[in-house]
Parts: structure tokens; C-alpha cells; sequence
């Protein structure tokens, strides 16, 4: 056995498959819509100036060296008349470049967004193959829980488990586990429809001939569950999950701005827009209307991705 | 009809047990309460006085009993941060919430139903598609976004309405509060009530919509037309009506959402309502207030989707059969 036909194939197959992706109907899709090519595009350079934030940005926000109090609140684009330094997009009280924790602030944005779907999506495909798979009691037991917690609204969710939390942890690392427990109660209050997906796809797959064939050759329950069912089963789940990031998005803002969510060490965007709305009534108005903007942009690209990637993958879900 | 009307019952109860049950933990585990309630100048005795004065001495099942009790009498503890009984407080700012949701529920009814019928009719206005098209960002803008501006809009720019609070308020009969009666309460009703309704409505509004092209559709509405009636009765009486039944049911599960969304709401403009007492409770980790809040808004919640569910047999005689055929 020598090592030389294995790349070779591997990069033919790889070739093989972007040759195939760029001829699909998807990508023709994909190129014709100007709504995907526009949101896909804001999405991008979003995502991109977040994950280059500390190459980007002029200042590092959290470092208090850099900061000099006496350029506090300097409007955009204007000189300060203290120091006559000028900022994008002005500076807060602190005499923090905007711009700078906007950047900084998309990160963790991001960062919990994707996580809490991250964690609302496995949460909800293990439990959905184990409901659907084995059936019984435990499809009972998973079900009524997802029955009930359905019956509030998501965002009340989240504030109680966030609560719930910030009680269990002691005082002196509630700063510090905030963004984690964000994560964990915004992913808990949304892994219910995952798994409602899932269950319902694994009942529909489970009594194909395939999946009795795997049974018959030995496999385990656990193998067949993910890797013959699974597979089958993931294509309305990835729609969920990016309609999920955009909810996931706006609740993580929705609770940092309620002051329930990331703390004023870490601001996310809604962090910013909770502080920035202090400085509304004194005229400041660019601390608070360039992280909501931002936000705006982010959530409102995202969501329309996903409508797009909806109707796309399955026209039926229309 | 009558064994699922008693299943469905038994089931509400069994959903608020197991609530009563998250509630419950929460001040058993979540923090000592002792800790909470006496500084940090306190003896051993005081420590103990206080456990058994609360019950905290006794088993686990004892205490959870001891709370669905307290619970269903509407006692809930002393609040750690105000050091006020709970219902006392709950009962002082619940006038604010509710006025607030009642106000925003007509506003997103009455506006949801006229714009819906509307825009139904003028399919291919030049009105009727803007408002679809403003619907949609309406629905993707997070509400704190939309009160801070109309904040921005109203106070900040035109200083036509306040910003934040109730206004004054008249005092009626024991302990209600109403900012109905003075013209500062009116006023201050404004911008919280819109940002508070505007979802619903447009949830309303698109429901109403899409009931109404395919009603319009029908042959019976062109028969209408055909016997030389007036546009606006066959529009509203003979369309509209059959448009109500599944309208009926989602402003019946929409209202639990609007208590739950006046939080959001309540934080923006300051009202002094039960969200914002919930949000600081969470804030201060209050576990009795957390607690009993959680308690109230699943009455509410669960209530409501039993009601709804119940209607909807009456409403819809084939759910009947199938609700008793199927289990």
C-alpha cells in the first residue's frame, strides 16, 4: 500500500464535488437571487470584520491604556476639540472608539448566537433520534417536556434559565460565566423545534429498508441512528438552524439589552445599544445608532439568508 | 368530548405542578435564603430561628406541599430585595401591565383587522404592498429597537409624548391605580402601547390578509356580487365573519405573549409594571419574586391554551371525532 493514490483521488473527488455544487440547481439558485447575493454579502463582511476585529479596529476597547477620557463623546468624523483626534464613528464617555466596540462587541454577538444554536442543535437532534428512534416512554417523557416549554415564549425562557443560573453561580464569576450562561439558557429555550424535526424525520426513516438492513448486519442502535438516519434527516434542520441564528441573535441583544445577558466587561451589541440609550436625551445620538444599525444589518441579512435558504432547499415549506 | 375536555384539564394541573416544581427548586437550591435575608452581622441562633420560622427545617416533600399551598393562596414569600410581602407587591404593579396589554391588545386587534381587510382588498395597491413590505421589517426589528425609536421620534425629536413611566395615576377602589383618567397617563400610554402591539398587529394583519383572499375567492362572494350588493357589506359581512375563527384563536394565544413581551416593553419606557419588577428580580437574583412571577404567568399561559383548546371543539364540530378518536 503506498500513500500516492490516496490524495489523488481525495482532491478528484473534492474537484468532482465543487464542479458538481457549481452546476447544481442551488447554486443557479443561489446566483439568480439578488436577495441571497445581497444578504450573503452583508453577512459575510460582517462575520469577516468580526473575526479580523483586533486587525480592524483603530483602538482596542478593552485595553485601558488606549483610552484617553478627554476624547470622550467626540461626534463622528469631527476633530475633538481637546485632543483633535477624529473617529469613525465618534467615541462614548469613556472616549471609546465606537467603531472599535462595535467590532469587538459583533464578536460576541456572534459568538453566542452561534454557540447557543450550536448547543440548541445537538441538544435537539440526540433527543429527537432517541424520541423518534426508540420510541416508548422516552418519546413520551421528551415530548411533554417539549410540549410544555412550547407553551411559553422563548425570550421568557431564556431570562429564567439566565436567572436560575446567575443564582447557582457565585458572585464573584457571575461576570465572567455570563456569556456561558447566555449560551446555555438562549440554547435550551430553542433546542424544542430541532428535535421536533428530527423525531419526525427518524419515524419516517427508521422503517426503510436501509435502516433494516444496518440492524440486520449488527450495528448498534447509536451508529444507526447517526450515521444512516442522520444524514437523511439534516437538511430542514441546517434551514432551522440559520432562521434559528438570526432569533438567536436578536434574543442574546434583546436580553444583554435588558441587562439580563453579557455584562459592561464584555458588551455585545445589545450591551452597547443598553448603554448607548443613556446618551439619547444629552444628544450623543451615535452611541447608541451605529450598534443599532449594525445589529439591524446582522439580524436582518442573517434572517433573510435563511427565508432564502428555506425556500430554496424545500419549496414544499413555503 | 367530555373524557378530553377532563384529560386536557388533568393535564393543565399536571403542567402546573411540575412548574410549581421549578419554582419550588429555585428557592430551595438557587442561593440560601437565610443568606439573603439576614446581613452579615448575625448569629448562629438567628440563623436557626429564621430555618424553622420558615419551614426551611422540614423534608423536601413537606416544603413543596407547604409551597403549592402558600402558592395557591397567593403567598409567596417576602421579596430579598424590598423585604415586602411578594403579593403585595405583585398586586401594586400589576394595574400598570395590565392596562398596558389591554391597550396594546385593542390597538394590534383593531389596526390588525382594518389593515388586514385592506390589504386584502387592494391586493395590488400601491398602499396595500408598502404596508406589506414595512410589515416585514417590522416583524424582523427586535421590539427594544422599535420603543427606543419611537422614543427617539416622539420625545427626543418632536417632544410630543414622554419618554418613560406611567403619568399620574387615580386611584380606584382598593388598590387598583388607572392612568386612564388623567391626560399625563393617557399620554404616557402612547408609545409603550405601540411598541407592545405593533408585532401582534402585524401578525394579525397578515392572518387576516391571507384569510380573507381565499374567502374572496369563494363562489358564494361572487354570487354576492352578482345579486347587486354593496361592496363594503359583502366585505365585511360576508367575508370578514368567516375569516374570524382561526383570527379568534391566535389573538387567544397572543395574549399570553403580550404579557410575557411587555418585559421588553416595560424595561424601554420605564413602566412600572410586572415585567420590570421581573427583569430586576432577575438582575438581583430575587428568588421569591422570580418564583412567584413564573408561577402567575403559567396560570396564565396554560389557562389560555386550555380556553382556546376548548373553544376550538365547540368552534369546529370535526375536531370532535378526531380528538377522540385519536388517543
Amino acid at each position: 500500500m503506498t500513500d500516492a493514490p490516496l490524495p489523488a483521488t481525495a482532491k478528484a473527488r473534492e474537484k468532482g464535488r465543487w464542479e458538481r455544487f457549481r452546476e447544481s440547481d442551488f447554486f443557479y439558485a443561489f446566483k439568480r437571487s439578488p436577495v441571497a447575493l445581497v444578504s450573503f454579502g452583508v453577512v459575510s463582511v460582517l462575520v469577516l470584520s468580526a473575526i479580523f476585529a483586533p486587525l480592524i479596529a483603530p483602538t482596542n476597547p478593552f485595553d485601558p491604556a488606549s483610552l484617553d477620557l478627554m476624547n470622550g463623546f467626540t461626534p463622528p468624523m469631527e476633530p475633538n476639540a481637546f485632543t483633535g483626534s477624529s473617529f469613525l464613528m465618534g467615541t462614548d464617555d469613556q472616549g471609546r472608539d465606537v467603531f472599535s466596540t462595535i467590532l469587538y462587541g459583533m464578536r460576541i454577538s456572534l459568538f453566542v448566537g452561534a454557540a447557543a444554536v450550536l448547543f440548541a442543535m445537538v441538544l435537539g437532534i440526540v433527543m429527537g433520534l432517541i424520541s423518534g428512534y426508540f420510541g416508548g416512554w422516552a418519546d413520551t417523557v421528551i415530548m411533554r417536556v417539549a410540549d410544555v416549554q412550547l407553551t411559553f415564549p422563548s425570550i421568557l425562557v431564556a431570562m429564567l434559565i439566565f436567572g436560575i443560573a446567575k443564582g447557582v453561580t457565585p458572585i464573584e464569576y457571575r461576570d465572567q460565566m455570563a456569556i456561558w450562561v447566555l449560551i446555555l439558557a438562549i440554547g435550551l429555550s430553542d433546542w424544542v423545534q430541532f428535535a421536533r424535526v428530527v423525531r419526525g424525520a427518524t419515524l419516517v426513516e427508521k422503517n426503510k429498508d436501509y435502516v433494516a438492513a444496518a440492524r440486520l448486519i449488527g450495528r448498534s442502535p447509536w451508529a444507526i441512528m447517526t450515521r444512516h438516519i442522520l444524514p437523511n434527516a439534516l437538511s430542514p434542520v441546517l434551514v432551522i438552524a440559520t432562521i434559528s441564528l438570526a432569533l438567536a441573535i436578536i434574543a442574546e441583544a434583546t436580553l444583554s439589552f435588558l441587562g439580563v445577558g453579557a455584562p459592561p466587561t464584555q458588551p455585545s451589541l445589545g450591551t452597547l445599544i443598553r448603554i448607548g440609550q443613556g446618551f439619547l436625551f444629552s444628544g450623543e445620538w451615535w452611541i447608541l445608532f451605529f450598534p443599532a444599525c449594525t445589529l439591524l444589518a446582522l439580524a436582518l441579512s442573517v434572517n433573510m439568508l435563511g427565508d432564502w435558504l428555506r425556500d430554496a432547499l424545500n419549496p414544499r415549506l413555503r | 368530548m367530555l373524557a378530553f375536555i377532563i384529560r386536557r384539564i388533568g393535564q393543565s394541573i399536571l403542567v402546573l405542578l411540575i412548574v410549581g416544581l421549578v419554582a419550588f427548586s429555585m428557592f430551595r437550591f438557587v442561593g440560601d435564603p437565610i443568606d439573603n435575608m439576614l446581613g452579615q452581622e448575625r448569629t448562629i441562633e438567628d440563623v436557626e430561628r429564621l430555618r424553622s420560622q420558615l419551614g426551611l427545617d422540614q423534608p423536601f416533600p413537606v416544603q413543596y406541599f407547604r409551597f403549592l399551598q402558600g402558592a395557591a393562596q397567593g403567598n409567596f414569600g417576602v421579596s430579598y430585595r424590598q423585604g415586602r410581602p411578594v403579593s403585595e407587591i405583585i398586586r401594586e404593579r400589576a394595574p400598570a401591565t395590565l392596562e398596558l396589554a389591554a391597550v396594546s391588545g385593542i390597538f394590534a386587534i383593531v389596526f390588525g383587522i382594518a389593515l388586514g381587510v385592506m390589504t386584502a382588498i387592494r391586493r395590488n395597491g400601491v398602499a396595500a404592498n408598502a404596508i406589506m413590505a414595512t410589515s416585514l421589517i417590522g416583524v424582523s426589528l427586535p421590539t427594544f429597537l422599535i420603543g427606543i425609536l419611537l422614543i427617539y421620534l416622539f420625545s427626543v425629536e418632536l417632544g410630543w409624548l414622554p419618554s418613560f413611566g406611567r403619568g399620574e395615576t387615580v386611584r380606584l377602589g382598593d388598590w387598583w391605580t388607572t392612568g386612564f383618567l388623567t391626560e399625563s397617563g393617557l399620554k404616557a400610554l402612547i408609545l409603550p402601547a405601540i411598541t407592545l402591539g405593533l408585532y401582534q398587529m402585524t401578525l394579525i394583519m397578515r392572518l387576516v390578509r391571507s384569510e380573507m383572499l381565499d374567502v374572496l375567492r369563494q363562489d358564494y362572494i361572487r354570487f354576492a356580487h352578482a345579486r347587486g350588493l354593496k361592496g363594503r357589506v359583502i366585505n365585511f359581512r360576508h367575508a370578514l365573519k368567516n375569516t374570524m375563527v382561526p383570527v379568534v384563536t391566535v389573538i387567544g394565544l397572543q395574549l399570553g405573549a403580550i404579557i410575557a413581551f411587555a418585559i421588553i416593553t416595560e424595561t424601554v419606557f420605564q413602566w412600572p409594571g410586572v415585567g420590570l419588577l421581573f427583569i430586576n428580580a432577575i438582575q438581583f437574583v430575587d428568588i421569591p419574586v422570580m418564583a412567584a412571577y413564573l408561577m402567575l404567568i403559567s396560570v396564565m399561559f396554560v389557562g389560555i391554551n386550555l380556553i382556546v383548546d376548548i373553544l376550538y371543539i365547540f368552534i369546529d364540530p370535526r375536531l370532535r371525532a378526531d380528538r377522540s378518536g385519536a388517543h
